[in-house]
């Protein structure tokens, strides 16, 4: 099956497109004259319970991945929103969740990769195991890179121990600068996050930090600690799903705008000031600097231009008729960099 | 050409365009540097460059030692448009060069060529910037491991942390994506590199992320990031720092073999708990290693297991009691837990000494660094036992068992005849026997010269050629480290397809190749 596809790309009109469900099309850029499906490459080759590695292909569902690690008490330590996503896709396009601030995204849990090149080539990097230093770690590059390189057709992955039990200690306040002391507090603290969050919606926010393993309440409670201390409102949430849940959503607007912004933690009060200004929602990972700002009606464009006025800001979801870069402005050496690459995997162009 | 090309002398002279196709090719005339030492004193000062023989000598090789060649010129400069002008002279005449660290590395990674230029970035060690805030380092790449955890202590640490953390460098360690004994809980160091400034391989100074995670676009900075110095020079890395841990316990458990231990290891990882450390050695380290520390450990014992945990205080409790009971269950001959520091770097001498105290074994040793599925442990084992017996040597296995990298250390007398390559091959088997399980060819040292003939093992021709791209993306001419990582030379070629104006190539900014 990953043949077929392989023996697809350079036969298949150009610009060819490589797609997974297809739940981040709003996310592409360009009219492809050509799609190509990863679907039938839906296999989960390997779950090496002892070794906490998988080999998945590129098509496999991750919520299926999921429910299979599961079963034997271990995750893949990724958690973005949709669930009818793809593996393949997760990957390509650098999507991440909650999860993110512990465990690092997609280029820090993927530690082989099997690709199929513009010309057909099938090549693989990395291996199995979750330690290698073995040649370049073309895996890397592929994240993030929408298919632009090539197709992805099968990812290993490490796993991590499904934590028996979570709690989450929850700050509330209306003032982004109790929010961001209260960040960095946590952020600071010897304290084992799974998640550190943050939301502002409606003119109001919360810092949310979740804590799993065998001491999960004593650990949000001396978050909690924290918390009071830096002037938030807290109560601790055992039964914790639907809170983090609810941070997941925020990453998406079915009809409107999320812009992702690359930002330090000490601009949370200022980026939560833009989305109270701004009447946005925000999600976000705290300890990361990492922030989906969502807008379904309003000045789209105002957002968008704050935002990359002050950071780097990739727009993801859009609605219907705001043309804007994807990516904004990236550094020119970075770019000229990119083009290199592109020139070299794709030197035809033909793979969008 | 096999991978024994490069010994004492011999090094290939590469002068203008791709690798040396052929034998004779490899054998001309060493280059006349003359013009370009002047360019180079005047990028540097001249008090920076050095051509005299016996400067050359301290550089010929790094940690290992098995490899040596004298380069052209050694030249020391001390800010980012300093290596930009070395690097510049140095493809403008055509030159490859080797940047080096510490030279501490164990794959010949920073091994020069002969005739060509050593940059050195020992004097580039400063630390510019500690951002506790945002839990930021920004350094040089001459500064060394430890210095970056010492300038964010006492409430951080910087966690990738190599044996040889003391003298290694930062740039060193990006090269290399150095590991250490804490990479199964905190990961290595592609995983805490946020941003680079580089020199690339024509001269262009180019920039890769910062403080801030997820740049859009493809992953270039993770691309880098244990490329073995093939791809350019880093100049400035932005590094992500963590909390230190509230807690750490330590203790060590004796057991009456390696497989036992490692049935331990399983145990304790399918239970849930992820270890900030989980070390074994087996007997003849542990002989080797008590003979030199005196840490107490029985010299009877079959293997020894150091499982350190860390994190807060809460969960770190509940967890060391599990792992107390899994040793005592699985039939631990005794166990030993650290009561203080003091204790804990007891416990922690006999593993860090392990390579040094090899010496009492025998003179000389290959230290191999394949990993395998830690669940293929005892299968592993018993090969590397077989090949012992049939090379009738010694061998010695210390190793990060979490994420089932091996160290096995191959002894031998080199002042006996024929001894070294017999040792050198039986060590060559062990790593098959490591990339049949399933495993790497090398988990932490890097492939450099010395296992780059291993690298047909693991990838396939085309895979190769995958790899081959992006070094092409980045250095054309291929002047950036060349002989290292690649089994066999290969040409870069024009990129096909319809010549497209870069933008910057408009603006004048760049040069096309």
């Amino acid at each position: 099956m990953a043949g077929d596809l392989a023996a697809a790309l350079p036969e298949a009109d150009a610009p060819v497109r490589v797609r997974g469900a297809g739940t981040k099309l709003a996310w592409a850029r360009g009219e492809p004259a050509a799609e190509l499906s990863t679907e039938g490459l839906d296999e989960i080759v390997e779950h090496n319970v002892g070794d906490l590695t998988a080999v998945l292909e590129a098509g496999v569902p991750l919520a299926r991945a999921q429910e299979k690690f599961a079963q034997e008490g271990q995750m893949l330590a990724l958690d973005p929103p949709d669930r009818g996503a793809t593996i393949g896709g997760v990957v390509a396009t650098n999507d991440s969740g909650p999860l993110r601030s512990r465990y690092g995204g997609a280029r820090d849990l993927v530690v082989g990769m099997r690709v199929a090149l513009a010309d057909g080539t099938v090549a693989k990097s990395g291996g199995k195991v979750i330690k290698n230093v073995a040649g370049y770690d073309l895996g890397k590059l592929f994240v993030g890179s929408f298919g632009t390189l090539g197709a992805i057709l099968e990812v290993s992955v490490r796993l991590h121990p499904l934590p028996p039990d979570t709690a989450s200690a929850v700050g509330r306040s209306e003032e982004p600068g109790a929010l961001g002391r209260a960040a960095l507090a946590l952020s600071h603290a010897k304290l084992e996050q799974m998640g550190l969050d943050v939301r502002w919606e409606d003119g109001a926010g919360a810092i949310l930090a979740r804590f799993g393993g065998a001491a999960a309440r004593p650990q949000a409670e001396a978050a909690q600690r924290l918390l009071r201390e830096a002037g938030v409102e807290t109560e601790i949430v055992e039964d914790d799903d639907a809170l983090w849940q609810a941070q997941r959503d925020a990453q998406r607007s079915p009809a409107g705008l999320v812009v992702k912004v690359s930002a330090l933690q000490t601009d949370l009060p200022e980026l939560l000031g833009i989305a109270r200004d701004r009447g946005a929602t925000l999600a976000g990972r705290a300890g990361l600097g990492l922030h989906w700002l969502r807008l379904d009606d309003g000045d789209h464009a105002g957002l968008v231009e704050a935002l990359r006025g002050r950071w780097t800001a990739a727009v993801l979801d859009r609605p219907a008729g705001l043309e804007v870069e994807r990516d904004g402005t990236l550094d020119p050496g970075a770019r000229l960099l990119a083009d290199r690459v592109k020139e070299r995997f794709d030197p035809e162009g033909r793979l969008i | 050409m096999d991978g024994r090309e490069v010994t004492a002398g011999s090094g290939p002279a590469w002068g203008e365009g791709p690798p040396p196709e052929t034998e004779e090719e490899a054998e001309r005339q060493p280059r006349d540097l003359g013009p370009l030492v002047d360019e180079l004193r005047a990028a540097v000062g001249a008090e920076h460059v050095f051509t005299h023989q016996h400067q050359l000598r301290t550089y010929e090789s790094d940690g290992l030692l098995q490899y040596a060649v004298t380069p052209g010129a050694v030249v020391l400069p001390d800010s980012t448009a300093e290596v930009q002008a070395v690097v510049r002279a140095c493809h403008r005449a055509g030159v490859p060069f080797v940047a080096r660290g510490a030279g501490s590395g164990l794959s010949g990674g920073a091994l020069p060529v002969e005739d060509g230029v050593l940059i050195s970035l020992s004097r580039m060690r400063r630390i510019l910037d500690v951002d506790l805030d945002n839990q930021r380092v920004v350094v040089e790449p001459g500064v060394t491991n430890i210095a970056v955890s010492q300038a964010v202590a006492p409430d951080h640490f910087y966690p990738p942390d190599p044996s040889s953390q003391i003298v290694c460098t930062i740039g060193g360690n990006v090269a290399e994506n150095s590991g250490g004994a804490h990479c199964f809980k905190y990961g290595f160091t592609t995983n805490y590199v946020t941003g680079l400034e580089l020199v690339l391989p024509d001269g262009e100074l180019v920039r890769l992320g910062g403080k801030e995670v997820d740049p859009p676009g493809p992953d270039l900075l993770g691309a880098f990031v244990g490329s073995e110095g093939t791809l350019g020079v880093a100049t400035r890395i932005w590094l992500r720092i963590v909390p230190k841990p509230e807690t750490v316990r330590t203790l060590v458990a004796f057991f009456g073999s390696p497989v036992q231990a490692g049935e331990v290891v399983s145990e304790i990882v399918s239970s849930g708990i992820v270890p900030g450390a989980i070390e074994m050695m087996d007997n003849l380290s542990i002989r080797a290693a008590e003979g030199y520390t005196n840490a107490g450990y029985p010299t009877d014992a079959g293997a020894a297991l150091v499982v350190e945990l860390d994190g807060s205080e809460a969960e770190c409790e509940t967890r060391f009691e599990q792992v107390v009971s899994i040793c005592e269950d699985a039939g631990a001959d005794s166990i030993k837990v650290a009561q203080s520091e003091a204790e804990r770097e007891v416990i922690w001498q006999a593993r860090k000494a392990a390579f040094a105290a090899m010496g009492r074994i025998a003179p000389n040793y290959y230290v191999q660094d394949s990993v395998i599925p830690r669940t293929r442990l005892a299968e592993v084992l018993g090969r590397i036992d077989e090949l012992a017996r049939e090379y009738d040597l010694q061998v010695a296995n210390v190793f990060h068992a979490g994420d089932g990298n091996l160290h096995p250390l191959v002894c031998y007398d080199g002042s006996n005849a024929g001894e070294a390559e017999r040792a050198e091959e039986c060590a060559g088997l062990i790593v098959k026997a490591c990339v049949d399980a399933g495993g790497s060819i090398t988990g932490e040292h890097g492939v450099g010269v010395d296992k780059k003939r291993y690298m047909p093992e693991m990838f396939s021709d085309a895979d190769l050629g995958a790899f081959q791209r992006l070094r092409c993306a980045f250095d054309p001419k291929q002047r950036s480290n060349p002989g290292k990582v690649m089994p066999t030379p290969r040409l870069c070629g024009e990129v096909p397809g319809p010549y497209r104006r870069h933008p910057l190539e408009e603006a004048g900014v760049a040069e096309r190749f």
